[in-house]
């Protein structure tokens, strides 16, 4: 037990300050991400929705392929196929050079590629949910459409998504471990070092997973604060 | 496309094909099997019981696939000597086993809580009328709770097999020659991006093939629910 406590310490004995950063990156990688997917799926779901025949069908093949195509495979396209498309324009431009694509990039530009593909369908069915009489009314009343957007359509799409949109931003966090793949040094990889060098793999991808499950933990108490705070004005029996 | 290349991998690639699809439908069908215990154990109104399969369905929805893996396959060469003497070792060492072993846990805690969704969504009425029916609880049970919960849980049933498809391509990393650990090694082998493009297109046939499928099934099975005048 004395020893397993030692592995966890922070300092130089133990991995508990290494598997810290490791959570910080993590989680910065989650933080970067999200707002990235999120606003390319309202975009994507804004695509499906135009009456551009050739805008939508873009948009649902989009859905399709990063719904399709397991993340970790679309990880290592980015990275590798990423890395490929820099050095033809780096080499376009000056002779002799090396670009690289740094795993922390292609892990936000594939993880928000993929969030973005399942938040559009969830953006999708929220605007669905709003009726066209909600707008007509507005503009009757004499709202600008900005303030229409603003004041009427926008709080209700995002009521109707936030349950979905919660359960995509779990998964998310869950994903982020993908990238250790990668060689990012976020929790996962970091536990895989520990593990490497104490002979310890039970204790320290337990510890891993908790943490993993702890972020879930949190994350979903957050997201029930924000759903309780959006749906204040509905009314409760 | 490159020929050679194509002569080449093009057979293994399609036997990891093979490989996904073998380590998924056993891994799903395994899962199904434990998924009702668990389901019936969440829905109980035993403390106990209820606690242990929420902390089970928590702790595998919440952490990631591939840390459970690392947990089960790394973790077991540690308990090497205790799993020889109970004579466990064999299947433990295996990265096969091991890897059918996680998933199967992983998608049981899924399934169990489509399931729990299910039969929750039963009318009460349709078990009132069994119980008026003289019918004793097991077979009020399996034979009317559970077929109706089933036919409910189509839908989310058929993204859990998606999901599964997809989390697969996890397997590559412990050594399993699944259809991404092929592509890996013929990657690894060329630099030619091109085979991924074509382990993606693979995936995602397979994936909406399935998708396909399972809408049919869901508009077959569910016809008598519809109005009649639709």
């Amino acid at each position: 037990m004395e020893q397993y406590l030692q592995y966890l310490s922070f300092g130089n004995d133990g991995w508990g300050d290494e598997l810290l950063y490791g959570l910080l990156l993590t989680l910065r990688l989650f933080i970067v991400t999200l707002p990235i997917g999120l606003v390319l799926g309202f975009l994507i779901a804004l695509a499906k929705r135009s009456e551009k025949k050739w805008l939508s069908l873009a948009a649902n093949v989009y859905t399709t392929v990063f719904r399709g195509v397991p993340e970790l495979l679309t990880l290592f396209i980015i990275f590798y196929g990423g890395q490929m498309f820099l050095q033809f324009i780096a080499e376009f431009f000056v002779d002799d050079i090396r670009v690289d694509l740094s795993a922390f990039l292609a892990g936000v530009i594939a993880l928000g590629f993929v969030f973005s593909a399942y938040a559009s369908e969830v953006f999708l069915s929220a605007m669905n949910s709003v009726p066209d009489g909600q707008s007509e009314a507005a503009r009757s009343m004499g709202m600008s459409w900005l303030r229409t957007m603003q004041k009427v359509i926008f709080p209700q799409i995002v009521r109707h998504a936030l349950p979905g949109l919660s359960n995509l931003t779990l998964i998310l966090q869950k994903d982020t471990a993908l990238v250790s793949i990668l060689a990012l040094n976020e929790l996962l990889r970091q536990t895989q070092v520990a593990v490497g060098n104490t002979k310890e793999p039970i204790l320290f991808y337990s510890v891993a997973c908790g943490l993993y499950v702890l972020l879930a933990f949190l994350t979903s108490i957050f997201f029930k604060q924000v759903e309780s705070w959006a749906n204040r004005g509905e009314g409760r029996a | 496309m490159d020929m050679e290349l194509f002569i080449k991998y093009g057979p293994r690639i399609l036997h990891g094909l093979w490989v996904t699809l073998e380590l998924v439908g056993i891994s799903l069908a395994i899962g199904a099997v434990l998924s009702l215990p668990i389901a019936m154990a969440r829905l109980s109104k035993h403390k106990f019981l209820n606690a242990i399969s929420y902390g089970y369905v928590y702790f595998f929805r919440g952490s990631p696939l591939i840390a459970q893996l690392y947990l089960v396959y790394y973790g077991a060469g540690q308990l090497r000597w205790e799993l020889q003497d109970i004579g466990l070792w064999w299947f433990f060492r295996d990265a096969w086993y091991c890897t059918i072993t996680v998933f199967a846990l992983n998608t049981a805690a899924y399934q169990a809580e489509i399931l729990r969704g299910g039969i929750l969504g039963v009318p009460k009425g349709q078990l009132e009328a069994a119980q008026a029916l003289g019918l004793k609880p097991l077979v009020t049970f399996f034979k009317i709770t559970l077929p109706q919960a089933m036919v409910a849980s189509l839908r989310p049933y058929g993204n859990e097999v998606i999901l599964m498809i997809k989390g697969s391509a996890i397997a590559s990393v412990v050594t399993i020659f699944d259809l991404m650990g092929e592509t890996k090694l013929a990657f690894s082998r060329t630099f030619d991006l091109e085979v991924y493009f074509i382990a993606a297109l693979l995936y995602l046939a397979v994936v909406e093939i399935i998708r396909f499928t399972w809408e049919r099934m869901d508009n077959r099975l569910t016809r008598h629910l519809r109005p009649a005048n639709e």
